[in-house]
């Protein structure tokens, strides 16, 4: 990329004998301008927040509630459980749809044509009132009980959201297995590897740096999402915050709370899959990218010493 | 199509076995024909080169060698086993995947495009498919590996990832990869034709070095110096027929065909 402030003369070094060029750089005017605009409309929008009749302290109160901390708890509980859900249904789905088998590929094809179609929190409600389709459920010789009390909250939860997320998670994996070059499949054949030897070592861990990135996307996008469930009774941190807030009469600081609680957990996860991104990189490029600590530490050493003189 | 399968007479020659031959082969893509019956032998200990223009169904007949392609109509047989079927009586049954990949693990195969798994390092690579497929020890492996490594001259760079070393360093890891099978026959398609001139050579010297440990080996190649000097036999193919076999030298200084000496005066 080239930097527009540096085309009005060439930072490298000139040619022996030639005049190097010292030449006054274009001014930016507009630039100046549009940060003090950006700038004034922040102040003028936290100052509004500031002003607004806001119980800021209520924030703090509650903020270490033993009731938002269980909210939390199960709030990442119902992630792991539902993305678990998601990612091996999503692997069958995509090696289903990717079968030479009609029957399973469009069975595989409609399930992720009614699942991304349909919006989740419709779907929720069809699974919490099943039970007018099915009176009972009859698991023969284990289990038979009313569809309502089979179905309990969390169960509709994971499965709303989980069955839900293996319709996207399908889509990202058959990507990924797409992805890999087909002379892999070919060399791994051609040593003697097995269809499902050479799926497991040799398509699947390159297919990963595809799946992984947006997977984590849909990690982070599920945390969110689990704030629905609320609206089928299952109590997690968004339902015992809007709960917090109708006794102490301070609904919209809880709201904030909630907010402040989902980025915090939002940016713990973006930093584990940065690890494991770069985990997955390996071999596809020549030099894995710096951990942040590493990045951490050669700033601390180069500081102190003049840049690039090192002997 | 499958009138032609089994015409065949199928019992092999007197003496010694050919390590390839092949009876007639045809393979079509959808309506295409590339192979228009090729007839050929390979003799154990040999290295057979095929030469040709690019579309003349010299890679996709190496290709039918380790059943990478199906063939439509023929028959092909490695070490006197057919490829990819099983004959009794007079029918064929097709081999179960699993039976194909064992009789993959005897052949060796190099690519033109190298194909190395780029999320292992040389030395994994080399001993992936022992440890995988015959299921061999994890340090034992490891050790061989090193010595096919020594053998093909990058010992030091073993623990590079693929993306790290040069295509001809690449496609001797490749080379090495395969050899860690003991394949009783190896087959190199175009194997110097992504290479930087510069980094043939060496690719090369490892290919005579096999050569003359008296591997068997069929060669895709554009290399005529490489078909001179170390082939023992060399098939000449064009529109999906061989046009002329013989010694290497004597076709390639003294064509009969037509068609073999417009191919040579462009390339040589």
């Amino acid at each position: 990329m080239t930097d527009i402030d540096k085309t009005a003369g060439p930072v490298d070094t000139p040619p022996a004998g030639a005049e190097a060029i010292k030449a006054i750089p274009v001014r930016h005017y507009g630039r100046y301008v549009s940060a003090v605009i950006a700038i004034a409309l922040l102040v003028a929008i936290v100052y509004a927040f500031g002003q607004g009749r806001i119980n800021w302290h209520a924030v703090p109160d509650y903020f270490f509630d033993d009731r938002i901390l269980t909210g939390v708890g199960k709030t990442l509980l119902l992630t792991v459980l539902s993305m678990l859900i998601g990612i091996v249904g999503g692997i069958v789905l995509a090696v289903m749809r990717l079968s030479k088998n009609p029957v399973t590929s469009s069975i595989a094809w409609f399930y992720i044509w009614f699942f991304r179609g349909t919006p989740v929190l419709v779907q929720l409600f069809l699974w919490f009132n099943l039970g007018l389709v099915f009176e009972y459920i009859n698991l023969m010789p284990f289990y038979k009980d009313y569809w309502s009390n089979f179905m309990t909250p969390l169960l509709t939860a994971l499965l709303g959201l989980g069955l839900n997320e293996a319709a996207y998670m399908a889509e990202i994996c058959r990507a990924g297995l797409l992805a890999v070059d087909e002379g892999q499949t070919e060399a791994a054949h051609a040593l003697g590897m097995s269809h499902g030897k050479t799926l497991r070592r040799v398509v699947i861990p390159q297919a990963m740096r595809v799946i992984v990135p947006p997977t984590g996307n849909e990690v982070i996008n599920m945390l969110k999402t689990t704030s629905l469930v609320a609206a089928v009774q299952y109590p997690e941190l968004f339902r015992y915050a809007q709960d917090i807030g109708q006794n102490s009469g301070a609904p919209v600081e809880m709201y904030f709370l909630a907010a402040a609680w989902y980025l915090i957990m939002t940016s713990v996860l973006s930093v584990g899959q940065y690890y494991i991104e770069r985990y997955y990189a390996r071999g596809s490029s020549r030099q894995l990218p710096p951990t942040p600590w590493q990045k951490v530490r050669t700033n601390m050493l180069s500081l102190g010493r003049p840049k690039g003189g090192m002997a | 199509m499958t009138d032609k399968l089994s015409k065949s007479q199928g019992t092999p020659a007197e003496g010694t076995v050919p390590m390839v031959r092949a009876q007639d082969v045809h393979k079509s893509f959808g309506h295409v024909e590339v192979l228009k019956g090729i007839d050929l032998e390979v003799k154990p200990g040999e290295v057979f080169c095929l030469i040709g223009p690019s579309g003349s169904g010299k890679s996709t007949f190496l290709r039918c060698i380790n059943h990478l392609e199906k063939i439509n109509a023929g028959r092909l047989y490695v070490d006197g086993e057919l490829v990819g079927y099983r004959q009794q009586g007079d029918k064929l049954y097709e081999l179960r995947d699993r039976e194909v990949a064992m009789k993959r693990r005897d052949i060796g195969m190099v690519f033109q495009r190298f194909n190395l798994f780029p999320h292992m390092t040389a030395v994994e690579n080399v001993m992936e498919a022992p440890v995988q497929v015959k299921g061999a020890n994890r340090a034992q492996a490891r050790e061989r590996a090193m010595q096919l490594l020594e053998r093909v001259g990058l010992a030091d760079r073993a623990g590079h990832y693929p993306s790290q070393l040069s295509g001809g360093q690449q496609q001797r890891v490749a080379i090495a990869r395969a050899l860690a099978m003991d394949p009783k026959l190896m087959l190199f398609d175009e194997p110097t034709s992504a290479l930087d001139p510069e980094l043939v050579g060496d690719v090369l010297d490892v290919m005579r070095d096999l050569a003359e440990s008296g591997m068997t080996m069929v060669v895709v190649t554009h290399e005529m110096g490489f078909a001179r000097e170390v082939g023992d036999s060399l098939v000449f193919m064009d529109d999906g027929v061989v046009v002329e076999s013989g010694h290497p030298r004597d076709v390639l200084t003294n064509p009969q065909h037509e068609r073999t000496q417009s191919f040579l005066s462009k390339v040589l």
